[in-house]
């Protein structure tokens, strides 16, 4: 059973509405997190066919600005800074600025965080980092920041509240508080909501269309409750799992550390070796030689639920897993023997003494009917 | 069910779960607080019929969204009956834990063990504490 929250864990601006709304509330990351409000399977559903809101204010923020901020993040982001625009609005008006995901490596390949990063200006840009890895990744910033004296990295998490509205009515409800059109997906603009300044961003981690929105802590109450009130359903942390595996989206902890890199993650496509990012060579002669393992998507082909840590016979281990409530069947992800990572390979997965039949499948393993 | 309940003809185990004791056998199952603190319960698999269970120790489990979570026997046996709607139907353990969420039947192999086991107020005390 759950113990009882430690009054060390931090509260979120949203810690009221979250009691009152009579949610679950966890310690995640140091944080008293919200895990469910009145079921994770409802709150899943709502955001595959409506619209659910997030409160993700436990991510941290880390502001890179200055004539040499690009150069500094090209260093140590994986992906290819230079290919995310920053452009004012054909009206003169809110300037729109391109976002991006990346992987932050060591010098060997092992990943310290995957982060989306926001062009917020010609010379500023807005990296969100996971809640367990906010404080590693603000020292890795700042250690390398030496090296570019005209770049200045600030730690913005006491600044930020964020919630995510996802769903395939997320735009529209928070159309109806915007003062402009909303930025198209992979972009970010300022934009008042309901008198409140807030920077949204066409990203999110469910597989859905949808956006984040970063505000001042003070204001994300009232931002909360004027969304939830056009109908969007209040979801924890059980359904974003839910739905962020179904899309087989990377969970750090689960899916990535410092001992994976990103090719056999599957995250070759967010690493540019030709930026010289640190980690840089490392991925370059992982992607030359193959990895040894390989994650894959699987879904079992018989009752039951895979966890993290379940072996694979033959080899392998699972890192995610959970009833998909979309699909209805046992679903996860898993590190297999690069030989054996074809879609279409049946695998047996040890499931604390039983075995379980799955078959690697396409991912994502839940896409939208269109 | 949506209101905390703990029956008065059940007799309690520290680890959130009850027996309903008739003869010779008896009826296992998890408490509400138990279905409560593990949220929507989602797989169900019984164990089969003939098993032996021991008092204090883990017969089964339940899934739920987030985990998995043993299942602790309140009082030992041999199961002669299990509840197999539950695999069509996990959720009766979160809506009905004491009726349609019951688990397995016991033929108890030591009746005595249930004066170790605390009646509903002695229960409901030990959560408050």
């Amino acid at each position: 059973m759950s113990a009882p929250a430690s009054p060390s864990l931090r509260r979120t601006p949203l810690f009221g509405r979250h009691q009152a709304a009579g949610a679950r509330l966890v310690g995640f990351a140091g944080w008293e997190m919200p895990v469910h409000y009145q079921g994770a399977r409802a709150e899943h559903i709502a955001v595959r066919e409506a619209c659910g809101i997030f409160d993700v204010s436990h991510m941290g923020q880390i502001e890179t600005s200055g004539p040499q901020a690009q150069a500094l993040l090209q260093r140590l982001l994986s992906n290819d800074l230079t290919a995310i625009s920053f452009g004012v609005g054909p009206d003169g008006g809110q300037g729109t600025g391109g976002a991006q995901y990346s992987v932050l490596c060591r010098e060997d390949g092992g990943v310290l965080d995957d982060l989306f990063t926001y062009r917020l200006d010609s010379e500023r840009y807005l990296t969100v980092t996971n809640a367990a890895n906010h404080g590693r990744d603000l020292h890795w910033f700042r250690a390398h920041a030496r090296e570019f004296p005209q770049a200045q990295v600030s730690d913005l998490i006491e600044d930020y509240a964020m919630l995510a509205v996802q769903g395939p009515r997320a735009r529209e409800l928070v159309q109806a508080i915007s003062d402009s059109p909303l930025p198209r997906r992979m972009t970010a603009s300022r934009r008042r909501l309901a008198g409140a300044e807030a920077l949204v961003c066409g990203t999110g981690y469910t597989g859905e269309d949808g956006v984040e929105l970063l505000c001042a802590p003070e204001d994300a109450p009232l931002l909360w409750d004027e969304i939830v009130r056009r109908g969007a359903v209040p979801a924890g942390l059980a359904a974003r799992d839910t739905l962020r595996l179904e899309a087989c989206y990377c969970l750090y902890g689960n899916e990535l550390s410092l001992e994976r890199g990103p090719i056999e993650a599957g995250l070759g496509w967010c690493c540019r070796e030709h930026t010289g990012f640190i980690g840089a060579t490392a991925v370059a002669a992982a992607r030359e030689a193959g990895p040894a393992e390989m994650l894959v998507a699987f879904a079992l082909q018989e009752p039951g639920i895979a966890r993290a840590g379940n072996a694979v016979l033959g080899g392998g281990e699972v890192t995610s897993g959970t009833l998909s409530p979309s699909l209805r069947r046992g679903i996860g992800m898993a590190y297999v023997p690069a030989a054996r990572a074809a879609v279409g390979t049946r695998l047996e997965i040890d499931v604390r003494g039983k075995m379980r039949a799955a078959v690697i499948e396409q991912k994502p393993l839940y896409r939208k009917a269109s | 069910m949506a209101e905390a309940s703990y029956p008065e003809d059940l007799l309690y185990h520290p680890e959130h779960d009850w027996a309903r004791v008739e003869g010779e056998q008896a009826t296992l199952g998890i408490t509400w607080f138990a279905q409560d603190a593990l949220g929507e319960v989602v797989f169900f698999e019984p164990p089969a019929v003939g098993t032996s269970v021991a008092k204090d120790a883990a017969y089964t489990e339940v899934e739920s969204v987030k985990a998995v979570s043993d299942v602790i026997a309140p009082l030992s046996g041999e199961i002669v009956e299990v509840n197999g709607a539950l695999a069509e139907n996990p959720q009766a353990i979160n809506e009905d834990p004491y009726g349609d969420g019951w688990l397995v039947r016991v033929r108890l192999s030591d009746p005595s063990e249930r004066e170790a086991l605390m009646d509903a107020a002695s229960y409901v005390s030990s959560l408050a504490s």
